[in-house]
């Protein structure tokens, strides 16, 4: 497979195109219940890759499947090249992170994570050696005799990532790595997380429901729904060019609006938004044809809020109803003729007093945003 | 995690629902929990302070048949000093010992699989298996016993089916006309086991059931096979499980009457037959008496040594930082 690959410099470890973990037309379905709906990933070596869905969206049940507690009711799982249909959890060079940690509470954490090495081939010495490393690896040597209720959840987490990393896997599973967390923890593990793997080079698989985390996280992530990929891409790629509906709603916040396709000129697009009382200019995406309906889409931080109308660009005028004050921007909810809000986030840029700010409730604005910036969804 | 939920339920608990509030003021949560300490003093302490008291008077032939100072002290040892020298309460003791360790070993033997077994079905099997497990207690324990006296007997057609069996598999000449079964301590161990293996099953299951599944899991996804997982898993955190459940058979089946008297071995009393013949027949109240508290301090002794090193485990475990 390495043959293959186009002989470029390897940049980054997602420069690397050889799938090294290949989900090909995966389903797993419990009675008449569809939980996972053919799936297929490729997942290159080295790469964070995150699995991002709401709850009951296939997410976790596709991670049982690579660490394999579930067996697919349809397709093949190659890890490295291994077909791993009807290969037994612990015969899986897979390692998983549970979002529970299932930490023994029975073993002290030195235990814990030396919990794998029992099975693997080497000498006592090599096996505290590993030990060792690992807990230095989570900042975790002093606590090595305490046991799992001893310590603290964010101690907790690090131990089980030190358990699911001793056996050095080639893949690492991690569901919901930071959802036990608070707050301020998660934002630190986050990137002790990014960095332990950048230290080992294991491939991450991470489930997540939070977005943020996902986004910080990974390399590249895979948008489900109802047991289906809607989009695989890296999250700008997720964030800025959005596929479908879903994604675009699911990923931060954004103005839908109803569309009819009027005219094509080279790559924009001229679209009738009734609700925004006017033709507006988008860049056009394949395939489109005139008349057909579609969505535009616009994320409220490419919304540009002003008194006067500019001068180039789609504009949209409507009253400001609502305004809600973050400190380091602001959201502003626009009443649009039609009867359609829409959110705008307009960067605090400037010291400003709340008289000397752009807009306040009940001013007449205009919304303007570049054609690059409007989305044309037609899924 | 646990430190913010602790932290939440306190001031939950000080504002309390208003019936929970009526409740302590009337004194009447300091009732619910002097009941039971009542009970127990009224039927259990007093009992056991008067058998203590009997175990140290003498014989005499009186209504009732024991005295106080007949000898040349108020109280008499001779009771308990006849414990010592007298063979036929040793062996009636390390007897109800050996059949009752057995009856326990085998009790965890088969009950902890159906346990395990239990939690391991769909809830809706597992409810009805639960039943089977009770079901047995529906009937009178005695004709669970005098049934099985029927099955041993040597012309039932039990007896009789094994020793074909065992015939069939040995050469000619060690031929038996039947097995021996009743009156033996056979007999007491497998009817003790009968009897009392729902309670080896019941604290056992009640231990495996909350235990989390993702352990299993964990060990199996770090590599171990499902048996492997069963001895560094599953076995030592079902520990406290298997102590209530020995505690629940052993503790009952050392000072069983009715088994060993049914279907035992008349020549090797267990220590009940001892303390009951001692009453009835014999009228020697004092005897039987200190039989009784030397039954009990046996009983009582190991479980108190338990909970002493539970007690000190745990607050060894709550002094480490």
């Amino acid at each position: 497979m390495r043959a293959t690959a186009p002989a470029e410099p390897v940049r980054t470890s997602a420069a690397d195109p050889a799938p090294f973990i290949r989900i090909d037309g995966v389903s797993k379905y419990f009675g008449t219940f569809r939980a996972v709906e053919n799936v297929s990933l490729e997942i290159r070596k080295g790469e964070i890759f995150a699995l991002l869905g709401g709850s009951g969206c296939g997410k976790t049940t596709l991670l049982r499947m690579l660490a394999g507690f579930e067996d697919p009711t349809k397709g093949r799982i190659f890890i490295d090249g291994q077909d791993m249909t009807g290969v037994p959890a612990y015969d899986r060079p897979v390692n998983m992170m549970f979002q529970s940690y299932a930490l023994f509470p029975h073993m002290s954490v030195e235990k814990n994570v030396g919990y794998g090495l029992k099975h693997e081939r080497m000498s006592d010495a090599e096996r505290k050696d590993r030990v060792r490393e690992m807990l230095e690896l989570v900042q975790l040597s002093q606590f090595a005799h305490r046991k799992p209720h001893q310590i603290s959840g964010g101690q907790r987490q690090r131990v089980a990532l030190a358990r699911a990393l001793a056996r050095q896997p080639k893949l690492l599973l991690l569901d919901e790595p930071l959802a036990a967390l608070d707050k301020k923890l998660r934002e630190h593990t986050q990137f002790e997380l990014m960095d332990i793997q950048h230290k080992t080079g294991t491939t991450f698989i991470v489930v997540t429901h939070d977005q943020e985390e996902a986004m910080i996280l990974s390399d590249r992530m895979a948008v489900m729904d109802k047991g289906e990929v809607r989009q695989v891409g890296s999250p700008t790629e997720i964030y800025e060019y959005p596929t479908n509906r879903f994604v675009a709603g699911f990923i931060g916040s954004i103005n839908f609006a109803e569309a009819t396709v009027a005219s094509i000129s080279g790559d924009l697009a001229e679209v009738e938004v009734p609700s925004f009382g006017g033709r507006m200019t988008a860049r056009a995406v394949p395939g489109l044809a005139p008349g057909q309906a579609l969505t535009l889409a616009v994320r409220p931080e490419k919304l540009a809020i002003s008194r006067e109308r500019p001068a180039a660009g789609n504009a949209v005028r409507g009253v400001v109803s609502d305004v809600g004050y973050f400190g380091k921007d602001s959201l502003y909810k626009v009443r649009l003729p039609s009867g359609a809000v829409l959110s705008a986030h307009s960067a605090n840029a400037r010291r400003a007093a709340e008289a000397e700010r752009v807009a306040t409730w009940e001013d007449e604005v205009w919304l303007c945003f570049d054609p690059t910036a409007a989305i044309l969804l037609t899924g | 995690m646990t430190d913010t939920a602790e932290a939440d339920a306190a001031p939950a608990a000080r504002r309390g629902s208003g019936l929970a509030r009526w409740f302590n003021r009337r004194g009447w949560a300091d009732l619910t929990i002097a009941t039971p300490y009542v009970w127990l003093t009224i039927f259990f302490l007093l009992p056991f302070m008067i058998v203590t008291a009997m175990s140290f008077a003498s014989r005499t032939p009186t209504s009732p048949p024991f005295s106080f100072g007949v000898h040349d002290s108020f109280l008499n040892f001779e009771n308990f000093a006849r414990l010592f020298e007298d063979d036929l309460y040793r062996r009636a003791f390390l007897i109800s010992i050996r059949n009752a360790a057995l009856a326990t070993l085998l009790c965890l033997l088969i009950g902890y699989p159906m346990a395990l077994g239990l939690t391991r079905v769909s809830r809706s099997a597992r409810n009805i298996l639960l039943m089977l497990v009770i079901l047995p207690f529906w009937t009178s324990f005695l004709l669970r016993v005098y049934a099985w006296m029927g099955l041993m007997g040597t012309n039932s057609w039990f007896n009789r089916l094994l020793t074909s069996i065992y015939n069939g598999l040995v050469p000619d000449d060690w031929a038996i006309r039947s097995i021996q079964m009743m009156h033996t301590n056979f007999a007491v161990v497998l009817v003790t086991v009968y009897s009392y293996l729902p309670f080896m099953i019941l604290p056992l299951y009640a231990n495996l059931e909350k235990l989390d599944l993702t352990l299993d899991e964990a060990a199996m996804d770090l590599g171990s096979r499902p048996f492997r997982v069963f001895l560094d898993v599953t076995l030592p955190l079902s520990i406290p499980g298997i102590i209530a459940g020995a505690m629940l058979v052993f503790i009952p089946a050392c000072g069983e009457l009715i088994i060993p008297g049914l279907v035992g071995n008349p020549s090797q009393p267990m220590i009940g037959r001892v303390i009951s013949d001692e009453f009835s027949s014999a009228r020697d109240w004092p005897m039987a008496s200190a039989v009784s508290v030397a039954l009990l301090f046996l009983m009582v002794g190991p479980m108190m040594l338990y909970s002493h090193f539970e007690a000190k485990a745990q607050e060894k475990k709550a002094m480490e930082p």
